[in-house]
């Protein structure tokens, strides 16, 4: 009787992230064999070490808007991001670009990220937008809600124009926000009652924070929206001295 | 490459201050703006700490306390929009005021420099951070008061020109011949300097018309060589410069006269004629005063009661302000208890001894709204004789009580009505009474005493109720004692913290989803008025008069008294919106306001007004102290 009343053995972890590779060695080796010289540039400032607390960091929280969610067929048509660190986020450094996805906009997607066919014609190519994106991103962790989309769309874009794609560490609201979801209804209790992860989605998981409905599908709303919400995580659930490996990705 | 965050932009720009800054201030201020996140909890100011940002709440809510830490006085309870941490800013960026975030909380922070920029720039930004020292109301009732010229205009702003006046004994000839030189249709007639005894003289001694010439002189053939004070109309309707023109419309349609002398300190300073009027008549209230004394019958008079709604909602939608409003709600209501009194005489034969019918309460204030009960009582001659005259004052007391209530003047619900004996007394009784009253006070006549020295006389020997509150007004003054008393009994009735959220909170952090403004704000406003203008012997009835007269006699501290005045005037204010709001809905009007249907202008000011009555509760508790000695 008393072990069923033993709280289930929590491992200090939200996250796996053994698989997560050691960034700043990574980056060294990219730079040596990345052949543009763009990302070589890109790859020249590594990101922090992997035992560097949470409160030191600095962050960019990074969206796109695409023109459907398969990075095989789709392309990016917007860019948001908003720098921002543990404590506070900087609407000093956001930036918002449209660039031109060079092939035709379907009907649903026009609908949910309100970007119309005149926005991107006289839009630039990303390759033109590319320095200053890679510049806002060099040395920091970028922080996403769903990391397929950013990454794989990012290394899409870039096969297809460089011939070489792009890696680069991550946090992933959505992962975190899964394993909180997860680890709440953990332990016999909640089974037994039949408690059921909460959605992850972005604006859902906003609301369980206190934290206000935003218009979504807008790149620059979005990135601020994530980087909130990574605020808000690590202020429930992580001390501020927690190294930064337990959460990139 | 920079890029306004929309969310960010639109936020702000829907709060005050920020809503009246030019549209590139706004987005200067979004594109600098911080965000942070705080825990429900957790501390965001620390009593101390280093201040650099302007704090405005996104969402969740934030406590403010007055000193240390969570152990410090709560201050206020701050939601979506307020802005916090401007006074840490304004004195040598310490944090003044601690802040906790008692809900999750998302706040964005606006750099020193840009906030010291803005202050610098806007004015109103600088007032609206200053509003702890009631600055902030302050604006936001003049600017309101801007805008309404008709209903604020004082009379004497409709003279064009100096008195033509005559000596009493100057000729109806030179009179005639001074009217056709000066082309005016009235001439007064004033005292001699040689014949002003001290400053308590009357000056003015009477008025003579064109009118006045036709009929009371040609017609009656009198010699032009005859003195002016032989034809003059004595006893002349006068009005103070400080009155409204709409006060000056009211009494000339009582009285039916066309001309108005206003006078300034018992001097004539101008006369105001019915045509000056016209240009600024447009109430109905009026019309309505008008139609009141042409009833005939209590079943008329109670038809015409509909009428006090539209009258009152129509001046609500003119802007009018509290004042006007107050006063012409009174006069409408003293006109139907004339009118009444009139028609109990007509029914019941002229009085037996002189008597005169007073009005109590708000009515005597001149601060009657649309929600009211009837107060009222009887000052008799000292001759009254109850086994000869108690019949016919009975039956006097029941027709304009009943008639009231015919007429939408509920019943009192304490018996507070001349229909009630006890309030049927000769003047030695009454000054006895209330003698009683002040030298001897118990809590039940101290609550008398705060209805009944509100007094005002409606009908009859006016000068009587003049008198008993002049009487009042002496014995009080010197009674430490009773003054203790009152002050005690005027903090019972403390206003609520302020608005959080969709409900009211209570000091004691419990809440409500409605307040009573009347019972937790003008009527604990107008009993700590009353304290301080009995105790610096101010005979004025009205608050806003009471205030100026304590203002004059400086007890209070420096701006406390027109701190005061703000705050009386945006409690009644929002109190008149509201209950013009419920007649246009068809709903019944009351006192009571829901958090959720006042504006954002509201809210925050009505915090503000709350403040300033909390404060100014404190400080008479200290100001009267009862003496052991």
């Amino acid at each position: 009787m008393i072990s069923l009343l033993r709280a289930e053995p929590r491992s200090d972890s939200l996250l796996d992230t053994s698989s997560t590779p050691d960034w700043p060695a990574l980056f060294a080796e990219l730079k040596q064999t990345a052949k543009d010289s763009r990302l070589q540039r890109f790859y020249q400032t590594p990101p922090a070490a992997g035992n560097t607390p949470v409160s030191q960091i600095e962050f960019v929280a990074l969206d796109f808007e695409t023109t459907g969610l398969n990075p095989e067929k789709d392309e990016i048509i917007s860019i948001g991001l908003v720098p921002f660190s543990q404590q506070r986020i900087h609407c000093r450094g956001s930036a918002h670009w449209i660039v031109n996805p060079k092939r035709p906009l379907n009907e649903e997607s026009v609908v949910i990220h309100g970007i119309t066919h005149s926005d991107v014609e006289e839009a630039p190519d990303l390759l033109v937008i590319l320095d200053q994106v890679l510049a806002a991103l060099a040395g920091k962790i970028v922080v996403v809600h769903y990391k397929q989309i950013e990454r794989q769309f990012m290394d899409k874009a870039l096969q297809s124009r460089l011939g070489e794609g792009i890696l680069f560490p991550v946090v992933d609201t959505l992962d975190i926000e899964a394993a909180v979801q997860r680890r709440a209804c953990q332990g016999w209790l909640n089974r037994l009652k039949g408690k059921k992860p909460g959605s992850v989605r972005l604006g859902r998981a906003r609301e369980r924070y206190g934290l206000p409905a935003y218009q979504p599908h807008h790149a620059l709303t979005d990135a601020l929206a994530t980087a909130e919400l990574l605020q808000a995580q690590l202020a429930w659930h992580y001390s501020p001295d927690t190294p930064i490996s337990e959460i990139w990705q | 490459m920079e890029a306004e965050q929309l969310e960010v932009l639109n936020f702000i720009s829907q709060y005050a201050p920020f809503d009246e800054l030019p549209e590139e201030k706004l987005k200067e201020i979004a594109l600098n703006t911080e965000v942070a996140y705080y825990r429900a909890d957790s501390m965001i100011l620390n009593n101390g700490d280093i201040i650099k940002d302007l704090y405005m709440i996104r969402s969740g809510v934030v406590e403010v306390y007055l000193r240390k830490g969570d152990k410090g006085e709560l201050y206020n309870r701050l939601d979506t929009g307020a802005v916090f941490g401007q006074k840490g800013l304004l004195m040598n960026n310490k944090v003044r005021m601690p802040a906790k975030a008692i809900e999750d909380t998302l706040v964005y922070c606006i750099p020193d420099p840009l906030f010291k920029t803005l202050c610098d720039e806007f004015d109103h930004f600088a007032d609206f951070m200053e509003w702890q020292d009631g600055t902030q109301l302050r604006n936001a009732i003049s600017t309101r008061a801007e805008g309404n010229d008709l209903t604020t205009v004082k009379a004497r702003k409709l003279l064009t020109r100096e008195p033509v006046s005559l000596p009493p004994d100057a000729s109806i000839q030179t009179a005639a011949n001074l009217m056709a030189e000066e082309n005016v249709t009235s001439v007064i007639v004033v005292r001699n300097p040689e014949d002003i005894e001290d400053e308590d003289t009357d000056i003015l001694l009477g008025i003579l018309t064109d009118r006045d010439l036709c009929i009371r002189v040609l017609a009656n053939g009198i010699d032009t060589q005859t003195p002016v004070s032989e034809v003059m109309s004595a006893d002349v309707v006068s009005l103070d410069y400080n009155a409204y023109v709409f006060e000056a419309m009211m009494m000339m349609l009582r009285y039916n006269l066309h001309h108005l002398p206003i006078l300034k300190d018992k001097k004539p300073v101008g006369v105001i004629g019915m045509t000056d009027i016209v240009r600024y008549e447009s109430q109905n209230s009026l019309l309505l005063v008008n139609s009141i004394y042409t009833c005939h019958t209590k079943e008329e008079l109670a038809s015409l009661s509909h009428q006090v709604k539209d009258c009152f909602v129509r001046m609500v939608d003119e802007d009018a302000n509290a004042h006007m409003v107050g006063t012409a709600m009174s006069v409408i209501g003293r006109s139907f208890k004339q009118r009444l009194a009139e028609l109990a005489e007509e029914e019941l034969g002229a009085a037996p001894v002189p008597y005169c019918l007073v009005a109590m309460g708000s009515m005597a204030r001149d601060e009657q709204l649309i929600v009211t009960d009837q107060d009222n009582a009887l000052i008799l001659d000292d001759s009254y004789d109850e086994a000869l005259h108690g019949d016919y004052f009975k039956r006097f007391a029941d027709f304009v009580c009943d008639g009231l209530n015919a007429c939408g003047y509920a019943y009192c619900s304490g018996d507070i009505m001349c229909s009630n004996p006890k309030w049927r007394m000769t003047r030695a009784q009454w000054e006895a009474c209330f003698a009683q009253w002040i030298d001897a006070p118990n809590p039940e006549t101290l609550l008398n005493s705060s209805i009944f020295f509100d007094i005002d006389g409606v009908y009859g020997r006016l000068k009587w109720a003049e008198q008993l509150r002049g009487f009042v007004v002496r014995r009080a003054r010197r009674n430490n004692r009773f003054l203790a008393c009152m002050a005690h009994n005027a903090i019972n009735r403390t206003p609520p913290l302020g608005f959080f959220k969709d409900f009211v909170m209570e000091k004691d952090g419990r809440h409500r989803n409605s307040i009573n403004l009347k019972r937790r704000g003008t009527a604990p406003l107008a009993d700590l008025v009353r304290v301080h203008a009995l105790a610096v012997g101010s005979t004025a009835r009205n608050s806003f008069e009471r205030l100026d007269d304590i203002i004059a006699a400086g007890i209070l501290p420096k701006g406390r008294a027109q701190d005061l005045r703000d705050a009386m005037e945006l409690i009644y204010t929002v109190r008149i919106r509201h209950q013009a709001l419920d007649i246009e809905q068809g709903e019944e009007p009351d006192n009571s306001v829901e958090p959720e249907n006042m504006s954002d202008f509201e809210r925050r000011n009505l915090k503000a007004a709350f403040q300033i009555l909390s404060n100014a509760q404190s400080f008479i508790k200290f100001r009267y102290q009862r003496s052991h000695s």
